[in-house]
């Protein structure tokens, strides 16, 4: 669609949502280009800024009206380009709508706009002894509404689960422009389990009720130096199997400790090949008792150095370098490439074996940073961009790690999305019948695929005419007439 | 009956055990004709062909423990039993998953799990339940409260659409943000979408040691003598704290045998700790009664109240003694049961409830819940009580769940006006 014909709907949603609100000039659409995943740039066709779910609902509505693609956006932190703009079409942004609704401790709940922090509810509720639990690295900027279109997990989530275990309620826009409640004690289909993790193609959220979690009694926190990954990942596996769920059970290697020093400075144990964070919570006695197990673990895989954290300082200065990982790498390389495969975690030693193996074979480094409890690993891929032929190396070596996931019966992203990244793998990870079925949902929702186009899905469906005998549901019953019982 | 004969050779032709129906194998009241014992995905997947060529309407069965459950079918040509689809099919302890066919009941896969100590965190409460069906109904016990329902433990799953695709999605592991989830969809859909034919679950270690905490809550106050105001006594103020206790109970339940008289409150806790845990579990209940700790459950725990006329309520966790109140002011006998800090309550009412007072007690108590945000559903009750009341009670998605339910089954063939809606 040409900017010409854009001109017509930016005036209704002027109209709309005000003056201010409504974004066409192109210098201020390139801050919204993309997202976190910066190889991968689009400029949006119209920015909007809505403060209302009314206000999404009219906006989605013209978007109808004009047949313009909508994608949605929080803070922009997402790594598989899921929020990537449209160039014909309109980019709905909901930095505006941050409001905390309301708390609620004795019912354990929160209800939240889309554009709030993931740690804004933490924050909030702290105080009356609770907690937000899933805790993507980017917490301190990512939205609510973002975690609930990718499923956010985050660190924790080997024992408190993903963004789908703790949302209780939606408010959603869908793709039609109507205002619809999906509530987990609603009778009917889970369609909030189906919304949750859809990356944005099944509407926009527009209003979430969080579970707010109680703060555990006891926190502890531990970091094991090894001399190589193979130790370690013994120490995980007997943790594991000795019939303990950390909360959190998390791993870096030589190269990711040394850009993390470099980044932060975070004075891991010298001459570590590996180190292991491990941190507990729960009941003080349940704690103790599995601390002394997680210890005696370590030492017997070989641990050449112990520290313990009991207080959020210390426990700050250990999760520092694992925190930091990510950005840490821009200090050891020019460039480089996150992927987020996940493996059964039994097959982790096989797994980075073939990953040092296909580094190696293409002079490519590879850090590598997991949750190693689940097997979700992030290898960072470097390279140097200046370098001819580098980039596209990185990227050989890159899909090879997903294929290496596959093979071994795991999943192209653990939590960052298909997005347009991955959409390209899909087909490696599932049959035509799979994906065209997962895309009967999307047809339920979004016939017209209008929102979040182009993700996902390597191959649209059609939605088309529904084939079969009998066709809608019964006018008497669709007007609230009658009920099939 | 020229039909009828070509149906059933066409059946037959796909090589699967079919059997002519009999009584006993209706569904709410609905005799299907025949009944097909598949034993692979694939062979469901040719019966679901052949369905959909001669439209046959198809409900699928597994224990057929809550057979009764939702509403009667509008038609019910093929019953396909998965009892034989009854393998475990992959149980890999160092990754805590385990893959299995939908016709292996919870008690067999839990045999098998606990063999390298491990669990599937589900409670069951019917005996003989499978692994579909308990999918398919979203059934969870008493530690719903820690663990959550069949939706947030299932991580993968292989389903049979109505024209015989074989689709999957999720996988072997447990963090896996790959496409739709088309297990929380299926999760308590009632037959209407597809089959079930395997399932992956993510496990958790089972605990070293078990301990239940039990208070019995007397009526209070002056309606001691049994009025309608009667109710049992501190119970809101003991499940907040146990709600919110540090000794984090995996479960915390209520039996409530006869809504005129007190109650039963009962914790378990799990872990290498439990005895310690157990002891602080019993100092808050001690406020409200005698706290007996004891290392196997009470003899309700995990079954519902009842089985011919059985409801289920849900409603925000603060508001669950004034629904417990609402119940209780119908003076119906009601029975009540359930997870008490989750909140989902089963409602039990006697099987000769009447139709008039079962109306009256279902419109009057939805009336009431929706004022606190609650909702009431009827799992089960005979077709004559249910006349002049929707089952499943309003949903605000229920457009879209219609939607939803005309891409998978165009042509209604799948357990055809079993769920909500009608659908």
């Amino acid at each position: 669609m040409s900017t010409m014909t854009l001109q017509e709907p930016a005036r209704r949603f002027e109209e709309l949502l005000g003056h201010g609100a409504v974004i066409t000039d192109p210098v201020r659409l390139r801050t919204y280009e993309c997202d976190g995943l910066t190889h991968h740039r689009v400029m949006p066709g119209i920015v909007v800024l809505p403060e209302s779910a009314e206000q999404i609902a009219a906006v989605v509505r013209v978007c109808n009206e004009y047949g313009l693609p909508f994608v949605a956006r929080g803070a922009g932190t997402g790594l598989s380009g899921g929020a990537l703009p449209r160039a014909d079409g309109v980019l709905i942004v909901t930095s505006k709508m941050r409001r905390i609704l309301s708390v609620d401790a004795a019912n354990r709940r929160a209800v939240v706009e889309p554009g709030v922090t993931n740690l804004a509810i933490t924050e909030a509720v702290r105080d009356l002894g609770y907690y937000y639990a899933p805790d993507p690295s980017s917490q301190q900027v990512c939205t609510i509404g973002g975690n609930v279109a990718e499923n956010s997990g985050g660190a924790h989530c080997l024992k408190y689960g993903f963004t789908v275990n703790h949302v209780l309620a939606l408010e959603i826009v869908t793709p039609d422009g109507d205002i619809v409640e999906l509530s987990d004690g609603d009778p009917g289909y889970d369609l909030l389990g189906a919304f949750i993790g859809s990356e944005g193609t099944l509407g926009i959220a527009t209003k979430v009720t969080v579970r707010l979690t109680r703060a555990p009694e006891t926190v502890t926190t531990l970091l094991a130096a090894f001399k190589d990954i193979e130790q370690g990942g013994q120490a995980v596996s007997a943790v594991i199997g000795g019939g303990i769920v950390p909360a959190a059970i998390e791993m870096m290697d030589a190269l990711a400790i040394e850009a993390a020093e470099a980044a932060v400075a975070c004075a891991y144990p010298e001459g570590a090949g590996a180190v292991l964070i491990v941190e507990l919570d729960g009941p003080a006695e349940e704690v103790a008792h599995q601390f002394g197990e997680v210890t005696r673990i370590c030492e017997e895989s070989g641990a050449f150095e112990l520290r313990i954290a009991d207080d959020p300082a210390e426990r700050a200065a250990i999760w520092r370098g694992r925190k930091s990982a990510f950005a840490a790498v821009g200090r050891i390389s020019p460039a480089y490439i996150v992927q987020d495969g996940v493996v059964p975690r039994t097959t982790l030693p096989e797994v980075l074996a073939s990953i040092d193996r296909l580094s190696r074979e293409h002079g490519i480094r590879v850090a590598n940073v997991f949750h190693a409890g689940d097997g979700n690993l992030h290898p960072l891929v470097l390279f140097d961009d200046a370098e001819p032929g580098a980039g596209e190396r990185a990227e050989i070596v890159s899909g090879k790690i997903l294929d290496l996931c596959i093979e071994h019966g795991g999943s192209i992203t653990g939590e960052h999305g298909v997005g347009v990244d991955k959409s390209r793998y899909m087909s490696r990870m599932f049959s035509d019948e799979d994906l065209d079925t997962m895309q009967l949902v999307r047809c339920a929702f979004d016939p017209r695929a209008l929102s979040n186009p182009g993700k996902i899905f390597p191959t649209p469906r059609l939605c088309g005419e529904v084939p079969g005998v009998r066709k809608g549901v019964h006018p008497l019953v669709e007007s609230g007439q009658a009920e099939h019982f | 009956m020229k039909a009828l004969r070509h149906e059933a050779e066409a059946l037959n032709k796909t090589g699967v055990t079919i059997r002519e129906a009999d009584p006993g194998d209706a569904v709410a009241g609905v005799p299907p004709r025949w009944v097909a014992l598949p034993e692979t995905t694939e062979e469901v997947a040719a019966l679901m062909r052949v369905s959909a060529e001669h439209d046959l309407a198809v409900v699928p069965v597994g224990g057929g423990t809550k057979l009764h459950w939702g509403g009667p079918p509008e038609r019910c040509d093929l019953l396909i039993d998965t009892c034989c689809l009854n393998e475990v099919l992959e149980h890999a302890t160092g990754d805590l998953i385990v893959r299995t066919q939908a016709g292996v009941t919870m008690d067999t896969l839990a045999e098998t799990l606990g063999g390298g100590g491990q669990e599937l965190a589900l409670d069951v409460p019917l005996d003989g339940a499978t692994v579909g069906g308990t999918i398919a109904t979203a059934t969870a016990g008493p530690r719903r409260f820690r663990y959550g329902a069949p939706r947030d433990l299932l991580i993968g799953i292989t389903v049979v659409l109505a024209d015989g695709t074989v689709a999957r999605s999720g996988g072997k592991v447990v963090k896996n943000v790959a496409g739709y989830d088309l297990g929380k969809l299926f999760s308590g859909s009632y037959g209407t979408l597809g089959i079930i034919t395997e399932a992956i679950f993510r496990l958790h270690p089972v605990p070293l040691d078990r301990r239940w905490i039990t208070v019995e809550l007397p009526v209070s106050g002056p309606a001691a003598s049994g009025g309608a105001r009667s109710f049992p006594g501190g119970l809101e103020t003991l499940v907040a704290g146990l709600a919110a206790s540090q000794a984090e109970p995996s479960a915390v339940e209520l039996d409530w045998p006869d809504v005129r008289g007190g109650a039963t409150v009962a914790a378990l806790v799990e872990g290498t700790a439990a005895q310690g845990r157990a002891l602080a579990v019993q100092t808050l209940m001690g406020e409200h009664g005698t706290a007996r700790i004891t290392g196997e459950p009470p003899a309700w725990w995990t079954a519902p109240p009842g089985e011919d006329v059985l409801l289920e309520l849900r409603i925000p966790p603060a508001l669950a003694h004034a629904a417990l109140r609402a119940i209780a002011a119908r003076e119906l006998p009601a029975r009540v049961r359930g997870s008490v800090a989750s909140t989902v309550l089963m409602i039990a009412l006697p099987s000769d409830v009447g139709e008039p007072a079962f109306a009256e007690f279902v419109s009057g108590l939805r009336g009431d819940l929706g004022h606190l945000g609650g909702r009431l559903t009827v799992l089960a009750a005979p077709r004559e009580l249910t006349l002049r009341v929707d089952r499943w009670g309003p949903a605000s998605a229920l457009p879209l769940m219609r939607r939803v339910k005309e891409r998978f089954d165009p042509g209604r063939r799948l357990s055809p006006g079993r769920f909500v809606g009608g659908i």
